[in-house]
């Protein structure tokens, strides 16, 4: 049974993120301690709400150096909407505040209008496909082993990821015509902007393939 | 596998606007451990289990799901938490409750059962503050403001609460803009008006709203068909759609719904 750890800093609803993971065979340990989270096999970090608040929430318990060493190690990690955002640099969320730095790049607001000058709903709520970067987008062997392009998942957010390195794009989704990333890795570093948890069929598949992801690499 | 960015989400024009995937979303309404159907927001039938209700439509594709404890009082609070629950155990898309939520602590328990947002009216009619406080606390994706809306004439309506029975003198479009400015980060609109009488949506009232802001606005009350769907998407400009009737009588499966949807080129997730 793999043993997942949930990091637990009072940002939101956790709850869902267990019962999705449990549902995918895991065993959850849902914790804000630092030696837990350091030694973790894989390592899960949720969250909803704004940028700055998630890392004065982290930082506050001490847990930005175990994150940071947790993903050095190479073991699995998956940041969900907050959570991925942070594995970013800086966001630009009413200031500018520094995150994990995981994977290099920002956090930018949406913006308010398409390129065609139409305005659409803020924050992006409800599902949308996912889209490969490329022609010959390549999903196998990661989280998205198995997910075809134009599969939908559910999104919830008012700031968009915007890694430095195309390579670090792993999916992005079409917003009124706005190209925005949907999820970014890093080695075995993952980052969902939707929520996998909320996203039925295809979330779950994307939390088996997490799990999964040493074996689906060998 | 497309290759070229796709315009407008791969939409289509309605009105000008593009289009988005329209979000259908199951209304349970609950009272004590029983779905419930009401006639006008009066007259309720009792149609049994809301937890075998939700799984039957979540399995066939249905978007997300809306609890919306219509008794709520202090006494029968563990019923909807149960419920909720045992929902999160098995289905696995967003859930909204509504229902009883007086304060930020309510909240916390009923997205502590297993709920994604909390629908909240009565409470803040009584005190606006309250939606500051769930959105700052929560997050605004967790803050649906629900207004109950009765036609008072031509672009104007009342906002009622207590499931319709209570009025409150408050104009709707200005509630509204209100709940906005406060946090809210959705509003599920119900008229009353149309409320069980499965003959349509107040169009007027939805699109009022939903072009005035800019957050997404669910419409609710009255979908007797697919042809009332259309009407409050492509008229009413609605983000999202909620349904009850159609779904807890069987006249639609979800998935016939979503085909209907398809031929008709509103875009649904499939």
């Amino acid at each position: 049974m793999k043993n997942v750890v949930i990091v637990d800093y009072g940002m939101g609803n956790l709850l869902s993120v267990q019962r999705a993971f449990e549902h995918c065979g895991a065993r959850v340990r849902i914790t804000s301690s630092p030696a837990q989270i350091e030694k973790a096999e894989f390592l899960v970090l949720p969250g909803v709400g704004a940028f700055a608040d998630g890392m004065r929430e982290l930082e506050g318990r001490g847990l930005v150096k175990p994150i940071r060493a947790f993903a050095k190690t190479g073991r699995p990690f998956l940041g969900i909407c907050l959570g991925m955002q942070m594995m970013l640099e800086t966001s630009e969320e009413f200031g500018i505040y520094e995150g994990l730095a995981l994977i290099p790049g920002k956090v930018v607001m949406i913006p308010k209008s398409g390129p065609d000058g139409t305005s659409h709903k803020i924050p992006h709520i409800g599902w949308n496909s996912l889209l490969p970067l490329h022609e010959n987008g390549d999903w196998d062997n990661t989280i998205l082993h198995g997910i075809s392009p134009g599969e939908t998942v559910y999104f919830v957010h008012s700031f968009s990821a915007a890694p430095v390195h195309p390579r670090n794009d792993l999916a992005d989704c079409s917003y009124n015509g706005l190209r925005l990333c949907a999820a970014i890795q890093s080695g075995n570093a993952y980052g969902c902007q939707f929520h996998p948890e909320k996203s039925s069929s295809a979330g779950l598949r994307i939390i088996r393939n997490f799990l999964e992801i040493q074996s689906l690499k060998e | 596998m497309e290759a070229e960015i796709p315009h407008l989400g791969g939409g289509r024009e309605i009105d000008g606007k593009s289009m988005h995937n329209v979000r259908l979303i199951a209304r349970l309404d609950v009272k004590g451990p029983n779905l419930v159907k009401g006639i006008q927001l009066e007259g309720l039938r009792k149609m049994g289990n809301p937890n075998k209700f939700a799984k039957k439509y979540y399995d066939e594709g249905i978007d997300e799901i809306i609890y919306m404890d219509i008794v709520a009082s202090l006494y029968e609070r563990d019923n909807i938490k149960e419920i909720v629950r045992r929902t999160s155990e098995d289905i696995f898309i967003p859930v909204t409750v509504g229902g009883g939520i007086r304060s930020v602590e309510d909240a916390r328990e009923i997205l502590r059962a297993g709920a994604d947002k909390v629908a909240i009216n009565t409470a803040a009619i009584k005190n606006p503050q309250l939606i500051s406080d769930v959105s700052k606390r929560f997050g605004s994706q967790c803050m649906v403001l629900s207004i109950e809306a009765k036609r008072k004439g031509e672009g104007q309506w009342e906002a009622y609460y207590d499931y319709g029975r209570e009025k409150t003198g408050i104009d709707v479009v200005q509630w509204a803009q209100k709940g906005y400015e406060l946090g809210a980060g959705e509003i599920l609109l119900t008229s009353i008006d149309m409320e069980g009488s499965a003959k349509g949506f107040d169009i007027e009232l939805v699109r009022t709203i939903s072009e005035m802001l800019p957050i997404p606005v669910i419409a609710s009350g009255g979908m007797g068909s697919v042809d009332d769907l259309e009407q409050v998407v492509r008229e009413g400009r609605a983000d999202a759609v909620a349904m009850a009737h159609v779904l807890h009588y069987g006249m639609y499966s979800v998935g016939e719904v979503k085909e209907e949807c398809l031929r008709r080129g509103i875009k649904v997730r499939v």
